[in-house]
């Protein structure tokens, strides 16, 4: 079993208004200094039997296809274990 | 003169678009999202909710459903397809259409009355329009504000491809773009809703009539 982590976040040039309400919310709440928030999303894909090349290849085809859209959104794979 | 409107799990305006179509003067054909027919329909409307519950991204997992496979192969050879609000999303996010929809930059759920220009009175889904006329038909979302690179939105413009664009920006798409066709003209993404502009009665008016009438004027003609 390999966790394979897939990471999505709206890409620098798109505006996050997610990430500005959570921004605005901070400083409401005392917390001074941060500059900017950004929200993406993580996802955790359990693999059955091992992380090979041809299986990361795969997820990368998962996370280009269904849990990233490309035209507003970047994303990073990485394995856990 | 039959055309075909589908229905996801979460859809919610796929009965004011059969409504609408039965007023223009089609036959309006329900399709489901599971089926893998479109039952010999001369045209599709993709209509506005919340497909899949817009789990993942607003139209991303409704892009997989089996019906969009078949619909993403008849609009390539020249079906005429409508996409609103959700349907707008369902077609970027199946590639035919560029850009994608975000929150709306002022985070709220607007729903207004919306006057919106006609740039483009060639598509199918617009020829009884006139180029530069202003319709108010209605517009209700949260996550409606169109973006695409640079790029992508120079090309859109140089090409006549911006459908409609707002008066005034409710939601910070870009250059105000409240609707955007392929390069063929028959595949037509709105954000505002037309089909609840059909009659005095329930809406701002009866201006959203024409986008219905467009296209069963197109296919007779065609």
């Amino acid at each position: 079993m390999a966790r394979v982590v897939v990471d999505v976040m709206p890409k620098p040039e798109i505006l996050d208004p997610q990430g500005k309400a959570v921004q605005g919310a901070l400083p409401r709440l005392g917390f001074e200094g941060v500059s900017e928030v950004r929200q993406g999303k993580r996802f955790e894909l359990e693999l059955e039997g091992e992380a090979t090349e041809e299986r990361m290849a795969q997820v990368h085809e998962m996370a280009s296809t269904l849990l990233s859209n490309p035209v507003i959104e970047d994303y990073a794979v990485r394995v856990l274990s | 003169m039959r055309i075909g409107v589908v229905t996801f799990p979460g859809s919610l305006d796929d009965v004011d678009a059969r409504r609408a179509v039965s007023i223009a003067g089609a036959q309006a054909v329900p399709l489901w999202h599971g089926d893998h027919d479109l039952k010999g329909v001369d045209a599709v409307v993709l209509p506005g909710g919340f497909s899949y519950g817009d789990y993942l991204r607003c139209g991303a997992i409704a892009r997989f459903a089996p019906v969009m496979t078949e619909i993403v192969t008849a609009a390539r050879d020249g079906l005429p397809v409508l996409g609103i609000c959700n349907g707008f999303q369902i077609l970027c996010e199946s590639h035919l259409l560029p850009g994608a929809l975000i929150r709306n930059d002022h985070r709220k759920f607007g729903c207004l009355d919306q006057v919106v220009r006609i740039e483009n009175d060639s598509t199918a889904w617009t020829n009884s329009y006139t180029a530069g006329q202003e319709i108010t038909i209605v517009l209700k979302n949260g996550e409606g504000s169109y973006v695409a690179d640079q790029h992508t939105l120079d090309l859109l413009e140089a090409e006549g491809r911006v459908v409609a664009r707002y008066v005034g920006n409710p939601n910070g798409s870009q250059r105000a773009i409240a609707g955007v066709t392929n390069e063929a003209g028959n595949v037509v993404g709105l954000m505002p809703h037309p089909e609840h502009a059909v009659e005095d009665l329930t809406g701002p008016g009866t201006e959203g009539l024409g986008f219905f009438a467009s296209v069963i004027g197109a296919l007779q003609r065609a």
